[in-house]
């Protein structure tokens, strides 16, 4: 019998432990068409309707790769500093399960298209740490299993279960790293760290829409832990569900914490499937594996191997856009920022959305302080990514070029940013419809500045005695009058002007 | 009331039913082009003699009365306006039911898929109908493709029309019984380890398994993907020549299939038949006879080998030594490969469903479904490939016979730098009784020994009747092998031994099949 264990505090489980990570990265293509048919892939689609004899298994139905997963296949590897491999096939991995029309997929076993890369990742405080690649290979997705009548719409307890084939078929790249080793307190940090990287990597090449909360990138967290010092690592357990880049962080750290109080408390560890859940950032058990399962693999007697020619390998290294890393040396130079500059706009998630901000006209100057400041800022208060806030680097352009219009102040701009953000419409709209504009008008701001005046008499008398730098209390009564609507500059002007300086 | 009727050959009856049944394919064509019948008549005269037939061999299982009038008069119709779509316009075939039909239920002789109709065309299908040929149906066979005899399907065993107490061969038992009945001119079977071969050579029918990736498998429901071939089956070698041409050619929807313009085997149909082999060397396989071979089969295959002499071929012997091992490698990959292709089957999709009663997950239903759907050579099948592809076993396994297979590739590709084609007997033995070894799997397994290198090399080879057996008065095959894609050799030299057989026996072998009892 294992007594339930009680985790162990993090740093104590430091002082014990080395952790050994491993991470499979599961990738959703964005091809037009599936891996093996032509039916579409779009997300979201009516459930059954993107299928076809082939990617539901029909009698008699066959595999035809889609050459363009392929090529992005080989890009992947390419980006990741892999080797390509002269000769590969696709082997079945052979499985009951619903959710997969021929109760096998159709996948790389042996052979991987791509294998032996590398990633350096860059982490918070700037320090590079390099996650070696074990491969990259090609399979298809499994359809959708919705349990109907269960908790949590998880099997166990439901009523029934409705199949969505939609998504089976669709082509998948899995991105095994080597195990990570030497990481240490930064583990969780590391594992964030490299899905990070690899999701911005892949967005950067287009291959992937990487939506974590979509599941077209999807990351299984390996955690193990070796005794301090020693060279053997522990029972792995693997852990599913982890929806978003701070589950990652999460679950890795919850692993770590839990294989450290079941060890310590003289258990064993169980290689297992693990489930995150959101909600408590913990880990419960899943199905026994491995040991229970034999995939019974064997090579795809339905398709032929994939011998990529050296020419049409250098072809497609030629595609590859400016990789992340190469981006950001280049941002940081053409942007002169200091290494804390870059690593607070890459840690904010922010480049993407500077870069779009730039080249929709802005300063870069002024669309970083927009989105790792203000915008940040809504985004940590709203719990979403920068990325999904309900505003688009042209819009916050257009606010950056009404403030320098003199149209709006900054008080003002953030007025018609929330307005955005509460989805009142573009800015322009926003300034219309709210009716936020600088008070330029000097009929209307005279009386303001006159009454101003009136009411602080002592002020005036020492304005108009030269001390000029006195009129900013007034113009701070002012602008309160016209809730911040005037511009500062001309009331300035037009009390400095009435009380004949 | 029954009554005795002709094996529908020309020789007897002579009814108008008769006297179109009992003609070959290319007859049927020259007299459609000719006008001097139209596919209507010709469709009738087939769905009389399947009516009147069909209860002592159950050669079918499933006709299509109305589809294929249907398409007999667009045939007409096309005809008549000018655009046959092909040679074999308007002329009949049955279909094995391993081929998707989106208008016909496809069974693949299982009680798993009945009345289970797809919902697309087989693309052999689809170019037979493009075509213009009729589809009377569809034909019986064992489970799947597993078997010898069509002892294994679920609805019942064919009968062999030379002795309707015997098994037709298998799998494609079905397709070559109507022919040998004269319910069809033509027909298709697939062939995984001689599925076409051995029930061509039980029933003095001709059958050909193309080049592996010669013809399409799409739409052809998987027992073996890397042994499984469609190919065409007919009375006469030229027969099979026009339908082969019909259904071969490259197919973007099945990725093995061959991208090469397909070899010329009407043309070399026809050149056989002037009936000289002078230049053509010909291999016998010194593995594939001897001993276990029935003495009939073995003098019969001499004959032919000196008919072959005689028409100008200049004959060796040669040896495979590793076709001893085919068998066994045979046994490990085909039943691998089909344990992970019939996994499909479960039940969820389409097809049987048994125990869904609301109480059990879909992991009892699928099992108590393909417990309750699978017969058992099915069934034995699958588990030794489960078995075979096991962790810790593979290697010793599938692995090893992998590695057969490729000395056996060898064995071919050292053979054909000596000789144009290799010959031997197709089957060991003549028609064996119903019944007479569904007890012993190895014994029926033995009925493919020699069919079965040719699936695992993937190379072209045919069966042509040659004569029937002196000792118990069935027919024995010839079987001619060629190299990958050199289709059109097996044709060239099937064709000039037939002519020469027929001239040697005084006719042709189909005609002396048996009175059938008819109903």
């Amino acid at each position: 019998m294992t007594a339930v264990a009680e985790i162990m505090d993090y740093d104590e489980l430091l002082e014990r432990f080395d952790p050994v990570l491993g991470l499979e990265v599961h990738v959703e293509l964005s091809t037009a068409t599936k891996m093996f048919c032509g039916c579409a892939t779009d997300f979201g689609a009516e459930p059954n309707t993107q299928v076809c004899p082939v990617c539901l298994g029909m009698p008699g139905a066959l595999p035809v790769v889609n050459g363009t997963a392929v090529e992005s296949a080989i890009r992947i590897g390419l980006a990741l500093n892999c080797r390509v491999a002269e000769w590969c096939r696709f082997a079945r991995k052979n499985y009951f399960y619903p959710d997969m029309p021929k109760n096998f997929q159709t996948s790389q076993y042996d052979e991987p298209i791509v294998f032996d890369g590398y990633l350096d990742v860059v982490l918070d405080d700037g320090e590079t740490f390099r996650v070696e690649i074990e491969r990259a290979h090609m399979e298809e997705d499994t359809g959708k299993s919705m349990h109907v009548g269960g908790a949590a719409g998880r099997i166990h307890g439901a009523e029934h279960t409705l199949m969505d084939y939609n998504r089976a078929g669709v082509p998948l790249i899995e991105i095994v790293t080597k195990p990570i080793v030497g990481a240490g307190e930064r583990a969780p940090e590391v594992a964030r760290a490299y899905v990070t990287a690899l999701r911005d990597l892949l967005r950067s090449m287009r291959v992937s829409d990487v939506r974590m909360d979509q599941g077209s990138l999807r990351c299984d967290a390996n955690v193990s832990l070796s005794p301090k010092g020693s060279a053997e690592f522990g029972t792995r357990t693997e852990t599913k569900n982890v929806n978003s880049l701070r589950s990652v962080e999460r679950a890795v750290r919850y692993e770590m914490r839990r294989h450290a109080g079941v060890l310590t408390a003289g258990g064993t560890i169980v290689q297992e499937t693990r489930h995150f859940d959101e909600s408590t950032a913990s880990t419960s058990a899943g199905r026994p594996k491995e040991t229970a399962e034999d995939y019974r693999y064997f090579p795809e007697p339905d398709l032929v191997p994939i011998a990529p020619s050296n020419e049409w390998i250098e072809q497609l290294r030629e595609t590859l856009p400016e990789l992340p890393w190469e981006r950001r040396k280049r941002v940081q130079q053409d942007w002169q920022l200091s290494d804390e500059e870059l690593r607070d706009l890459v840690n904010a998630g922010a480049l993407d959305l500077v870069a779009a901000t730039v080249d929709a006209g802005a300063s870069p100057a002024e669309a970083r302080s927009w989105w790792v400041a203000y915008l940040s800022q809504q985004a940590n208060t709203q719990g979403v990514e920068l990325e999904a806030l309900a505003i688009t680097p042209e819009q916050v352009a257009r606010v950056i070029e009404l403030v320098s219009e003199g149209k709006l102040t900054h008080k003002l701009a953030r007025q018609v940013v929330d307005g955005v953000l509460a989805g009142k419409g573009d800015p322009d709209e926003v300034v219309a419809t709210e009716g936020i504009e600088v008070v330029s008008d000097d009929s209307a701001l005279q009386a303001a500045v006159d009454e101003a005046l009136a009411a602080q008499p002592d002020v005036a008398d020492k304005i108009r005695g030269g001390k000029v730098q006195a009129a900013g209390a007034v113009v701070g009564a002012v602008m309160k009058a016209t809730q911040g609507q005037a511009d500062a500059k001309r009331v300035r002007e037009l009390v400095l002007a009435a009380c004949g300086q | 009331m029954t009554s005795t009727a002709s094996g529908g050959g020309p020789s007897d009856g002579r009814t108008d039913t008769a006297a179109l049944t009992g003609l070959t394919a290319a007859e049927l064509a020259a007299k459609l082009a000719a006008g001097e019948v139209s596919s209507v008549e010709v469709t009738r005269a087939y769905l009389d003699r399947i009516a009147a037939v069909e209860p002592a061999v159950h050669a079918f299982l499933h006709v299509d009365e109305e589809g294929a009038l249907a398409a007999a008069r667009r045939a007409d119709e096309d005809r008549a306006a000018g655009r046959a779509s092909s040679e074999l316009a308007g002329v009949p075939l049955a279909l094995k039911d391993v081929l998707t039909t989106s208008d016909m239920p496809t069974t693949c002789g299982s009680k798993m898929l009945e009345g289970w109709t797809p919902p697309y065309d087989a693309t052999v299908t689809r170019r037979l109908r493009e075509a213009g040929v009729v589809l009377l149906g569809k034909t019986n066979m064992d489970e799947f493709a597993m078997g010898s005899s069509t002892e294994n399907s679920a609805y019942g065993p064919t009968r062999n029309p030379w002795d309707t107490e015997r098994i037709p061969g298998g799998s494609g038992g079905g397709s070559s019984a109507a022919l040998a009945a004269f319910e069809a001119p033509l027909a298709i079977g697939t062939d995984t380890g001689g599925s076409i071969r051995q029930p061509g050579a039980v029933t003095g029918t001709v059958g050909v398994k193309p080049t592996y990736g010669g013809v399409s498998r799409h739409g052809l429901v998987a027992f073996s993907s890397s042994l499984d071939q469609a190919g065409p089956c007919g009375r006469t070698v030229l027969d099979a020549a026009l339908l082969h041409e019909v259904i071969a050619g490259h197919d973007p929807l099945d990725s093995t299939s061959v991208d090469a313009p397909v070899p010329q085997v009407v043309a070399a149909a026809r050149e056989g038949a002037a009936g000289d082999l002078r230049g053509v060397r010909v291999g016998v396989v010194r593995e594939l006879g001897g001993e276990g071979y029935q003495e009939g089969v073995q003098r019969s295959f001499r004959a032919a080998v000196d008919q072959l002499t005689a028409l100008g071929a200049e004959v060796v012997e040669v040896s495979c030594p590793h076709f001893d091992y085919g068998l066994g490698a045979y046994y490990l990959i085909a039943p691998s490969e089909c344990s992970s292709n019939l996994a499909r089957f479960d039940a969820m999709r389409y097809g049987l469903r048994v125990g869904d009663d609301g109480s059990r997950s879909a992991e009892e239903v699928m099992s108590l479904t393909r417990e309750a759907g699978f017969g058992p050579e099915v069934k034995r099948r699958i588990m030794l490939g489960t078995y075979a592809l096991s962790s810790g076993y593979y290697d010793a396994y599938y692995g090893q016979a992998q590695k057969v297979r490729t000395l056996i590739t060898r064995d071919f590709t050292a053979a054909f730098e000596q000789v144009d084609v290799l010959v031997s007997p197709t089957t060991p033995t003549t028609a064996f009784r119903i019944g007479e070894r569904v007890e012993n799997p190895m014994e029926m397994y033995l009925a493919d020994l020699c069919t079965i290198p040719s699936n695992l090399a993937g190379n072209a080879s045919m069966s042509v009747p040659s004569g029937l057996s002196d000792e118990d008065g069935l027919p024995v095959g010839l079987q001619i092998m060629a190299p990958p894609m050199a289709d059109d050799r097996l044709y060239r030299v099937g064709a000039a031994y037939e002519a020469a057989r027929d001239a040697a026996q005084g006719g042709a072998l189909i005609d002396r099949v048996p009175q059938l009892e008819v109903a």
